[in-house]
């Protein structure tokens, strides 16, 4: 004797939290019962296999039902057919736009085109995620992607309204969709070691700063896309490692400053242009702090320097992305 | 014109898209009444479009706004072609028309689209301005309210409960018409919603106007069911209980003519219908010809009263010997008679409720039931008297005459059913037999120091099990003892009913949920050797039911059961037999004994091992389950027990289970040899099985308990924490080599594994209980068996258990105790006063009367109707008991049980329960629950009756998730279509929800599946009550409010 149909509806939709897990991190029903199995929850409940078995499978069918709303997340709140109270609903879409990390160091900065999406497969190998989950994963991105990529105003807030998560999963998503959208190359191997959080931290602050968005709340797109002017006037700061007096002039005002306040003096002052190197020379956190205040303030010093606002707004942020970058 | 319904159309959501090219879609509306119908504009590519319509006006009859649902279609426009359905939405305006419930239907509603399922939302706005001109009443009934809750609904006070209420309207079945061959299953399917939708809303107005006839303004207990009889068409019947009754806020009752108790209306026999209702008058639809009614009509109701005089016991109120007794023998007989009298005008003298105003019921005499296989053929004519309502009218006549075996004149907890298979149909009816208080029957004349005598002198939650007849002339084989609660008057050892547990009924321990389930295969035949094949099994099954109930009663260490449901459903090979019931043990009655196995070869020494071994273990399960439902009865000094029942007890108790009665009847005996009652033979395959299936039967999980009644006996403080659920099952039989054996324990198999499946899936509410746990089984096709489970989960609180059962047991204790001497030395007069409170004698010649009865009809129906003259019919278990005694050789039956006084256990208990964490209740939450109440609230306002009707079909089955996919959408989406008319009409919940069918229907091989389902509920409002108290806090006045709380159940 076999069920052939097998379900059950409560008027509040039953949501199993542990199960929810499983069917995000892509296992199929058998697996999860597995899973489930070897938690112990059949000494804990005194229930069968069976019982899981069913258990299980009707869960992953309500998830597959609500799968289509939680693509558009405010229809979860605003349809009739699953009543399911506001933090569960919370939950669910937190959960289900929540992503691995060793995802996102994959594909962040890739565009999210059909192409990548063959790599997959790649990624699921070597990440451990299942291919399944990389696939909702990717999907998630690629859908808030499409969403917000045109959007007048805040990246984050756009990011909020539209998919109602909280605001540390929008900030990140926000990440996610600046380095998509401006390819900036994270996978390469000395950024191996730096984090999503690094690379997200940095992400929002140059959507504050460097982005049109930063300048005029008006634009389109303006937190997308970095400033092209901004862009186009960084190259006046190039001024001061192009022109030899200003730039010996600069490291003499740093250098006189710093001087006996850093620990590794000498080297800063053979090295004086990238941070790079710092980590080789394993200068403390401090120095280099030290160092970049001391390096962008000086410049305010230099008389035949015009360009100080641009420079600001270069220097404060490469400054704090710089100091969060800086650590093993 | 009488009403002008005022329609607008607001905007949509979510709609689908409609054209692939743009990604959008081109909405318009059409709304349509009755004939009438109106547009809006086309709002162009937008999902979400905006109308904000004008008001579509319809100038309409009272009548029809009674019949007609309100039909909202959605269109996607197209230029080129014919424009695309999106969806539609019917809405029932009934609830609008009467004053008291909602005043505006206003809000989203899902689209729905037979094929697709919900696509969308809608959202419109719906006012009625009713004029209110009296005299149009004789058409309509506008203005009776319909309640599904089978007990005086909350917030309102019975003044008079009228009686039973009946109605059935046949059509053909749009999907066996010639034209459904050409037409797209969409037609088909939106033309039977349609039609059944209309002959919902003709079928409330009739029963509706018969409520008039009887001076009532309500209809309780109202229940609504379908027949789909396939060829021969489409059955839409409904049965009810017509009330007075009284909004208890305010003293002024909307209805004049019921506020001024006419007198008159207890000379109207109801069934005398004035109502000349051979035609709704006034511009019909053309649908509305085609449907036809069947009103008793006046032949027939005069053949019932002719063979009512045959059947009447007129009450002699002298009889039974003049010795008046202590306790006011006169008055009692005296009562008795009025009511006598109150009833016997009616024809039928049921009560579809399950719960009653205190004093309502005095005694329960047991349950009593009767089945009629028939034969259905296509209605030819359907004016013709010889239909389905002469059918149910005969099982109706049955179970009237069964309650009078009984000593009872009413039937209480009354409901009525069909299995169809093909052209076979059982049609069920099934009631506890009663004897209730006159006072609710008529108005408030009787009310007065008779009934206050009457009550002070009953004990306190005892009263209803005491017997109702006459205990030298029982109908059945019964053992008597004196009331453990009173010590004063005779108690059966096993009471049965189809109610709730009374209020006042004192328990000791919990409950429990007890079902017998049975499977007979029979063998595939055509029409009438079918049904004959048929009528020959079910008083087997009947039989082997009650036995199987009895034993897990026993096997629980209970002695009642309540609630008690039988289903019969029929199948191509196969019958089922499935009864739910709650257990319990009752302070009034005796304690149960034992189980005890005989073995037929006592000479085998390692069967004798193998036989005491088996007895080892019932014997240690029944220890497990006392302790578990925690029934340890207070110890009752033997002198107490000592009455003066000339019965041989300490044989009873030795050599069988002491409960079991029927062995002591003369009748019986001698059939049975000296073969005892209650031993199972373990020879008998069958009876190893029953001992097997017993033993297979696993207690719920700690924490977890389950009735089928409204609440569970011992158990009070509930926390508003609510789960309703529905469950469905299909199970392939692995076909074979079916035997019988195997398909009981596969179909046991079947309901355990799906209960154990229901305690994991709401294991995070322990401890928690099932309530009004609802079993449905069908047989969809050959080797298919499917059952639908709805319940309601409802976490209690274990610390807070109030102890209230522990006191009213010592309380009667003592009582008893101290009667105990007075009844010892008048053991004489005690017999005499029950002889002459129960001036009936139901005797053998009733017993003869009902068996014969059973013959007359079949003679009437040989020569009136061509199939069903055949057609037989098992009658309840008093009709059994001589084939029983003739061809089964182990146990007896018991023909009835009694019970009575069922009212949902409230009040007191609820109220000391400290007021619940109240969650925070977010806009939009509707709850669904199948009891009358929710825990931790109070209804405020009822707003009307929910009936919903709906449709799915599908011909991409796998693309929808398969069968389950398929079901599990569609039951969400009726779900969410409920919910949405609850909260346009204001409300926020639903109570007594029941899902009355849901038919699936698959063909994978086509990758197709249909199924119907039919759902219907009341809604409320309802306030948490730790809201409720800020507000009394601000009014202390709150008159209304210790009126209110005798049915109000909070958490």
């Amino acid at each position: 004797m076999t069920n052939e149909l097998d379900i059950f509806v409560g008027n509040t939709t039953l949501i199993d939290e542990d199960v929810y897990r499983l069917w995000l991190d892509g296992y199929s029903v058998s697996d999860a019962v597995g899973l489930r199995v070897r938690s112990g929850i059949l000494e804990q409940t005194g229930a069968t296999a069976g019982v899981l078995q069913s258990d299980t499978m009707d869960h992953y069918r309500t998830f597959h039902m609500l799968e289509r709303l939680l693509h558009t997340p405010p229809k979860l709140l605003h349809q009739l057919v699953f009543q399911i109270p506001p933090s569960r609903q919370a939950l669910l879409i937190e959960r289900y736009y929540a992503f691995d990390e060793a995802f996102v160091r994959e594909v962040l900065g890739k565009k999210l085109s059909k192409g990548t999406k063959k790599d997959l497969d790649d990624i699921s190998t070597k990440t451990g995620v299942t291919l399944k989950s990389c696939r909702r994963q990717f999907d998630n991105f690629k859908r808030v992607f499409k969403v917000v990529e045109e959007m007048r105003g805040s990246l984050a807030g756009n990011i909020q309204q539209h998919f109602l998560l909280s605001d540390r999963l929008a900030r990140d998503y926000a990440a996610v969709v600046f380095f998509a959208n401006n390819r900036f190359e994270t996978g390469k191997k000395k950024l191996q070691y730096l984090t999503f959080g690094d690379l997200a931290f940095c992400a929002e602050l140059m959507i504050q700063n460097w982005t049109p968005g930063a300048v005029d709340s008006q634009v389109d797109d303006m937190d997308v896309d970095l400033d092209k002017e901004f862009l186009q006037d960084l190259k006046e700061l190039k001024v001061l490692v192009a022109d030899k007096d200003l730039l010996d002039l600069h490291k003499s005002l740093v250098c006189t400053a710093l001087r006996g306040k850093l620990s590794v003096f000498p080297e800063m002052e053979a090295n004086f242009k990238f941070i790079e190197p710092c980590r080789s020379d394993r200068w403390p956190l401090n120095d280099v702090r030290l160092f970049l205040n001391q390096y962008s303030a000086s410049v305010h010093s230099l008389d035949g320097f015009r360009h100080q606002a641009l420079w600001d707004r270069y220097m404060v942020t490469l400054r704090s992305c710089l100091l969060r970058m800086y650590h093993d | 014109m009488p009403g002008k319904l005022k329609v607008k159309i607001v905007a949509g959501r979510h709609l689908p898209v409609m054209d692939r090219a743009s990604d959008l879609t081109d909405a318009f509306v059409e709304v349509k009444f009755g004939n009438t119908t109106f547009k809006t504009d086309v709002y162009h590519k937008s999902l979400n479009p905006q109308w904000n319509s004008e008001w579509f006006k319809f100038e309409v009859d009272d009548e029809d706004l009674q019949d007609e649902p309100l039909q909202i279609t959605v269109l996607d426009h197209d230029t080129y072609s014919a424009n695309d359905a999106i969806g539609k939405v019917y809405i029932d305006i009934d609830p609008l028309l009467y004053s008291e419930a909602a005043t505006v239907i206003s809000g989203w509603f899902p689209i729905y689209d037979t094929i697709h399922g919900i696509r969308g939302e809608i959202n419109v706005v719906v006012k009625v301005d009713l004029f209110n001109d009296l005299n149009r009443f004789r058409q309509s009934s506008c203005g009776v309210k319909f309640f599904c809750t089978t007990s005086i609904p909350k917030c309102y006070r019975a003044v008079i409960i009228h009686g039973f209420v009946e109605e059935l309207v046949v059509n053909e079945d749009p999907e066996y018409q010639w034209i459904d061959r050409i037409r797209t299953p969409r037609a088909s399917n939106e033309a039977r919603q349609r039609l059944i939708s209309l002959m919902s809303g003709e079928l409330q107005r009739k029963i509706g106007l018969k409520v008039l006839e009887m001076r009532g303004n309500a209809v309780v207990g109202y229940l609504q069911c379908f027949d789909l009889e396939g060829e021969s068409g489409l059955v839409v019947r409904a049965i009810g209980t017509a009330c007075t009754l009284d909004k208890l806020s305010s003293t002024a009752a909307f209805l004049p003519a019921c506020n001024s108790p006419s007198k008159e209306m207890k000379e109207i026999p109801f069934n005398e219908d004035p109502n000349p209702n051979t035609h709704s008058s006034g511009p019909s639809t053309p649908l509305k010809n085609q449907t036809y009614s069947f009103s008793p009509s006046k032949s027939y109701s005069r053949q019932s009263s002719s063979s009512d005089t045959d059947l009447s016991l007129t009450p002699k109120t002298g009889m039974g010997s003049g010795s008046a007794g202590k306790e006011g023998g006169p008055f009692k007989a005296l009562l008795r008679q009025q009511t006598q009298s109150a009833l016997e005008q009616r024809e039928f003298p049921f009560f579809t409720l399950t719960a009653f105003p205190p004093g309502f019921l005095v005694h329960v005499g047991g349950v009593v039931s009767a089945r009629s296989v028939k034969l259905l053929d296509r209605i030819h004519n359907p004016d013709e008297p010889e239909t389905r309502d002469a059918w149910w009218a005969e099982i109706r006549q049955e179970i009237k005459s069964h309650a009078k075996a009984l000593g009872c004149h009413a039937v209480v907890g009354y409901s009525e059913s069909t299995s169809i298979c093909e052209e076979v149909c059982i049609l069920s009816a099934s009631g506890t037999a009663a004897v209730l208080n006159p006072r609710f029957l008529q108005d408030g004349t009787v009310e007065g120091c008779l009934e206050q005598r009457q009550e002070e002198n009953l004990p306190p939650g005892c009263g209803f099990c005491h017997i109702p007849y006459d205990e030298l002339n029982m109908p059945f084989p019964a053992h008597l003892t004196y009331c453990y609660s009173c010590r004063k008057q005779k108690v059966p050892d096993v009471l049965f009913t189809t109610i709730d547990l009374p209020t006042d009924a004192t328990v000791v321990g919990k409950g429990c949920l007890i079902q017998a389930r049975l499977c007979r295969l029979k063998k595939k035949a055509q029409a009438e050797a079918n049904a004959t094949a048929i009528s020959n099994l079910l008083p087997f099954m009947e039989y082997e039911v009650h036995t199987q109930l009895m034993n897990k009663l026993k096997l629980k260490g209970m002695n009642a059961l309540f609630g008690l449901r039988i289903q019969i459903t029929v199948g191509e090979n196969m019958l089922m037999g499935l009864a739910s019931a709650t257990g319990v043990y009752l302070t009034a009655l005796p304690t149960p004994g034992g189980i005890q196995i005989a073995g037929k070869t006592p000479n085998d020494g390692s069967y004798e091992q193998h036989i005491s071994h088996m007895q080892k273990k019932i014997n240690d399960t029944i220890a497990k389950n006392k302790e578990l439902y925690e029934i340890n009865p207070p110890e009752i000094p033997e002198e107490i027990i000592g009455s003066p029942i000339p019965e041989p007890r300490q044989r009873s108790r030795l050599l069988r289970s002491q409960s079991e009665s029927s062995d002591e009847v003369i009748e019986l005996d001698l059939s049975h040899g000296k073969k005892d009652a209650f031993v199972l033979e373990i020879d008998d395959t069958d009876a190893m099985e029953d001992v097997h299936s017993l033993l297979t039967d696993v207690p719920p999980p700690s924490g977890f308990y389950s009735c089928n009644t409204e609440i569970m006996p011992g158990i009070n403080n509930w926390t508003s924490e609510i789960q309703m659920f529905t469950s469905v099952r299909v199970s392939r039989l692995s076909n074979i080599n079916l035997t019988n054996q195997t398909l009981n324990k596969n179909f046991n198999d079947l309901c355990e594994n799906l209960l154990k499946s229901l305690y994991f899936k709401l294991r995070s509410m322990i401890p928690c209980c099932l309530c009004h746990v609802n079993f449905t089984v069908s047989l969809p096709e050959d080797e298919l068996i499917q059952i639908t489970v709805t319940a309601v989960a409802i976490t209690f609180d274990k610390h807070q258990a109030v102890q209230t059962t522990k006191t009213h047991v010592e309380k009667s204790l003592q009582r008893a105790s101290a009667d105990n001497e007075e009844l010892l030395q008048f053991p004489l007069e005690l017999c005499t006063d029950s002889l002459a409170s129960h001036p009936f004698s139901p005797a053998k010649e009733h017993l003869e009367s009902a068996s014969s009865n059973s013959g007359i009809p079949a003679a009437q129906r040989a020569t009136s109707i061509d199939y069903s003259s055949f057609a037989d019919r098992c009658n309840s278990w008093i009709e059994l008991i001589k084939l029983k005694a003739q061809t089964i050789r182990r146990g007896s039956i018991k023909t009835t049980v009694s019970v009575e006084k069922a009212s949902p256990l409230t009040e007191g208990h609820f109220r000391q329960r400290s007021a619940p964490a109240c969650a925070n209740s977010t806009v939009g939450v509707v709850k669904m629950t199948p009891l009358s109440f929710i825990p931790g609230a109070k209804i405020t306002k009822y707003l009307g009756i929910i009936n919903m009707f709906f449709i799915r079909e599908t011909t991409s089955l796998r693309e929808e998730g398969g069968v389950s996919g398929f079901l599990h959408a569609f039951i969400a989406e009726v779900f969410a279509m409920v919910r949405a008319h609850v909260a346009a009409l204001g409300g926020n919940a639903v109570v007594s929800y029941i899902m009355k069918q849901c038919v699936f229907m698959e063909n994978p091989n086509k990758n197709q599946a249909q199924c119907l389902i039919n759902v219907s509920g009341d809604a409320v409002i309802f306030v948490r009550e730790s809201e409720l108290e800020i507000i009394s806090a601000q009014q202390p006045i709150a008159s209304c409010q210790p009126a209110c709380s005798g049915g109000e159940i909070a958490t």
